[in-house]
């Protein structure tokens, strides 16, 4: 078994003034699960690219200290050296995967070791089944969804059985239900076969209770290093962005926080906020929150108002033969808030294309009631000039805070991930000055590889645009955080449409952290709406608790 | 246009037969000029994409590979000044001078742009029907990386395909005129360094940088011919030998300067219809292929 050293690494990228990782130093046991956390530029990235070697190996710059991998100094070792040991698993499965087939993808990384065809062939077909991904052995990798895909290069870095596994936010493209399913993989490879495991994640809520322990960085260096539960209670009190919603609502009603559902669901228990297993659901239902908040109201919008986006009917029929709208009926009153959620390859994206008019139904009509702005998952496609006060007009750029002289003579490339989709989301409103901003606006996955504290930044700034916002995302706790309708799209059909804290509070996957927790009692979707229907603060949800029971 | 596996016996063969009677077709239409055998050679190329499920990739290219026919042979016929049979007098024009248009080079130009159709062809039949990474594996033992690079650029044209119809589409959600030309390709290159980057990372962790030499000989192990990789290379030999075969025998004769010769008679004839024959005979053993 194979365990890893960190001792005193402290790492400059190129150019770079601030260190990446600054005197680190870690001892992880063989077999340990850990995830990283940390917000962005906080320097998981790096910690997993010097344990892959990647750093400096492959990045360059400056590199003090010894980081060891079992037995192999990643200063002497390269990654293709190590590549044997480290299993690595990055956040875009597009770029990582690189042959025709999945049967030839598990394999190439064994063939490189210079492995045998039959020692190969047995390699892949453990992956496979290791992963379910058996029947997709013959499949073209072009012809996988994104959940298929990042199971395939799960499966390349896990063919061979490597001794370590390292993974770099590996859910983020994925629906709740392919997250899940990932998470559970990577359990059963590390209970299976003693594999050690290094994953940062930013949606902590979906992996801490599958982790033995938790490390958090801070500007490259730890601030924390301790169980699940430990990790939870000093993030409640220092770090609340890294705080799980549960954790947030177990400490609000006074519980210490522990990770996952059900762990959250006994210690509500122990302290008698919750009724035992099995009654819990008459409960559930007896239980409400009157919701006052007024960014909360919502009605479904009546046929003499002028919708700010209408679909009556669209169908988007493929000639070669799928579908990928089944007769869509929506309508957008102005200035609500809509999210859209659905599995990988529901049709979210080609809805929000049809709305902006990339696309055109093969069936029904889309009208709006003025320009509609879409901004796709790559901001990076928006930003064609030299500096950021080129990009957007001045009032745009003020509604995006990017507007001070900071920003202005920058380059947008050398803006940080969440810089990059606000100046995006400035393109896109337009000149709000001469009255051309968006009727509705469009966001597709706008939170991907973003950290709670972004995230934040943007349901406030989506909350003060006047048009329409129609935002797909696999992100229920973002959802919850600005949605006051909820849409969810299955197959290309929408199977629900509903206040949000209907929709996400019912059901498995669909749901935040908290509707989970207490089972949807009084629709309760974030912490503070939890901890009202708990204890019966009105306070806390902005508005009275009333428990009907 | 991508490799896809399908229900045909081309699709079925090992990567190096089906490969190896692409290139046989090819070669065929560079080693021979008749048009007659350039015919029965693209009769092949589109019966057999047609046999193996691939039409409507070879109509596809079709559509573009025949204007680059004609225009290859407009230019030889408006450039060259061989042959005797003048068809057409343009006179004195200014640069140029005295121009004119003969049968021969228009009929030379067509052939060159039947060839050229033909070259085409082959190589969507050769994209669509043979697996890369079987192809790939063939080519370890000679030359990996080469082979890796070469399979990852094929693989990287579809994706920047998509990356390009993003940021056409992107551009298209800004408002406002849209921007310079200059600024999307300063855009679209370091979206595609991003990329390439992103890769190279990919194929570091993967041990590629210190890829070894398997044990065995073999490309996915050392296996036997199957019944459609013996046909299709029997088929391959055989193209070759009577495209060979009949050139070095004068059979298949052609000549447009400085007055049109082809080789028309019965010789000729046959030898056409049996590279026509021996190129689709292969499609004709279905037993065993699943629809």
């Amino acid at each position: 078994m194979t365990g890893i050293r960190l001792d005193r690494v402290s790492y400059h990228y190129p150019g770079a003034s601030a260190p990446a990782l600054d005197d680190v130093s870690l001892t992880i046991e063989p077999g340990e699960l850990v995830v990283i956390a940390g917000g962005s530029g906080s320097g998981k990235s790096t910690l997993l690219r010097a344990v892959s070697g990647l750093v400096p190996h492959f990045h360059g710059g400056t590199f003090a200290g010894a980081v060891t991998v079992g037995d192999l100094d990643t200063r002497t070792h390269g990654p293709g050296e190590l590549a044997g040991t480290v299993g690595t698993l990055f956040q875009d499965p597009e770029t990582q995967v690189v042959m025709g087939t999945v049967r030839a993808e598990l394999g190439f990384g064994l063939r490189n070791r210079g492995l045998g065809d039959p020692a190969v062939a047995r390699g892949v077909e453990e992956a496979a089944l290791a992963l379910g991904i058996s029947p997709l052995l013959d499949r073209l990798t072009a012809d996988l969804s994104g959940g298929e895909l990042q199971r395939t290069a799960l499966g390349a870095a896990l063919a061979g059985r490597p001794a370590v596994l390292v993974l770099d936010e590996p859910t983020s493209q994925l629906d709740p239900v392919a997250g899940d399913e990932l998470i559970g993989l990577l359990r059963r490879a590390n209970e299976d076969a003693d594999t050690t495991i290094l994953l940062a994640e930013h949606r902590l809520e979906r992996c801490l209770h599958a982790a033995d322990r938790a490390i958090a960085l801070d500007r490259g260096r730890i601030v924390c290093d301790g169980t699940p539960a430990e990790f939870l209670a000093w993030a409640v009190a220092h770090a609340p962005a890294l705080a799980t919603p549960g954790a947030t609502l177990l400490a609000g009603v006074g519980c210490e926080p522990v990770a996952g559902v059900k762990g959250a669901r006994s210690a509500l228990r122990r302290r008698g906020l919750l009724p035992d297993a099995g009654t819990d659901a008459d409960w559930a239902k007896s239980t409400s929150i009157p919701d006052k908040s007024t960014n909360r109201r919502w009605r479904r919008p009546r046929p003499h108002d002028q919708p700010a986006l209408q679909l009556r009917g669209v169908w988007h029929e493929l000639r070669s033969g799928p579908v990928l709208l089944r007769g869509v009926d929506l309508t957008l009153a102005p200035g609500e808030r809509v999210a859209l959620l659905g599995r990988n390859g529901a049709g979210k994206s080609t809805l929000l294309r049809h709305a902006a008019g990339l696309m055109q139904p093969t069936r029904g009509t889309v009208r709006a009631a003025g320009p509609v702005g879409l901004l796709m998952q790559n901001p990076g496609d928006y930003l064609v000039h030299e500096r950021v006060c080129d990009e957007a007009a001045a009032a745009a750029l003020r509604a995006v805070a990017l507007d001070g002289p900071a920003f202005a003579q920058r380059h947008p490339r050398e803006l940080s991930g969440g810089e990059k989709q606000r100046l995006a989301l400035a393109v896109v409103l337009g000149d709000l000055e001469h009255d051309s901003a968006p009727a509705v606006l469009c966001l597709d996955e706008p939170t991907r590889g973003m950290d709670r504290d972004h995230k934040r930044s943007l349901a406030a700034l989506l909350a003060r645009l006047d048009g329409a916002v129609l935002v797909a995302t696999h992100d229920t706790e973002f959802a919850a955080s600005f949605a006051q309708r909820v849409l969810l799209l299955a197959d290309g059909a929408l199977i629900a449409d509903g206040p949000a804290r209907e929709v996400l509070s019912g059901g498995s996957y669909f749901v935040t952290e908290t509707a989970r927790i207490l089972g949807g009692a009084g629709a309760a979707l974030t912490p503070a709406q939890g901890i009202a229907a708990l204890t019966g603060t009105a306070g806390a949800a902005a508005g009275p608790a009333v428990v009907k029971a | 246009m991508i490799y896809r596996r399908r229900a045909s016996p081309l699709h079925a063969a090992a990567a190096a037969a089906a490969s190896g009677w692409c290139a046989a077709l090819a070669a065929a239409t560079l080693i021979v000029s008749n048009p007659l055998v350039l015919g029965a050679a693209l009769l092949a190329v589109l019966l057999g994409g047609g046999l193996a499920g691939v039409r409507h990739e070879l109509m596809r290219a079709l559509r573009w590979a025949l204007p680059v026919a004609l225009a290859i042979a407009l230019i030889n016929a408006l450039v060259t000044r061989d042959g005797l049979t003048v068809i057409w007098r343009f006179g004195n024009l200014p640069i140029v001078g005295y121009s004119y248009i003969t049968a021969e080079a228009t009929a030379y130009g067509g052939v060159l742009g039947l060839r050229a159709v033909i070259l085409i062809l082959c190589g969507v039949l050769y994209t669509t029907c043979v697996d890369p990474d079987e192809l790939l594996a063939l080519f370890r033992r000679i030359s990996y990386r080469s082979a890796l690079s070469a399979t990852l650029a094929t693989r990287l044209v579809p994706l920047l395909g998509r990356d390009a119809r993003r940021l056409a589409d992107a551009q298209r959600c800004r408002p406002g005129p849209p921007p310079s030309r200059t600024a999307l390709l300063r855009v679209a290159t370091s979206n595609l360094l991003d990329r390439a980057l992103d890769v190279a990372a990919a194929l570091e962790v993967r041990g590629y940088a210190t890829a070894r030499q398997p044990p065995t000989r073999g490309a996915w192990g050392v296996r036997g011919w199957s019944r459609h990789d013996l046909a299709f290379a029997a088929s391959a030999v055989a193209i070759l030998g009577l495209s060979i075969g009949g050139r070095a025998a004068g059979l298949v004769g052609f000549s447009a300067y400085p007055s049109l010769s082809i080789a028309t008679g019965i010789p000729a004839v046959a030898l056409s219809a049996a590279i026509l024959i021996c190129a689709v005979a292969p499609f004709a053993d279905r037993r065993g292929i699943v629809r």
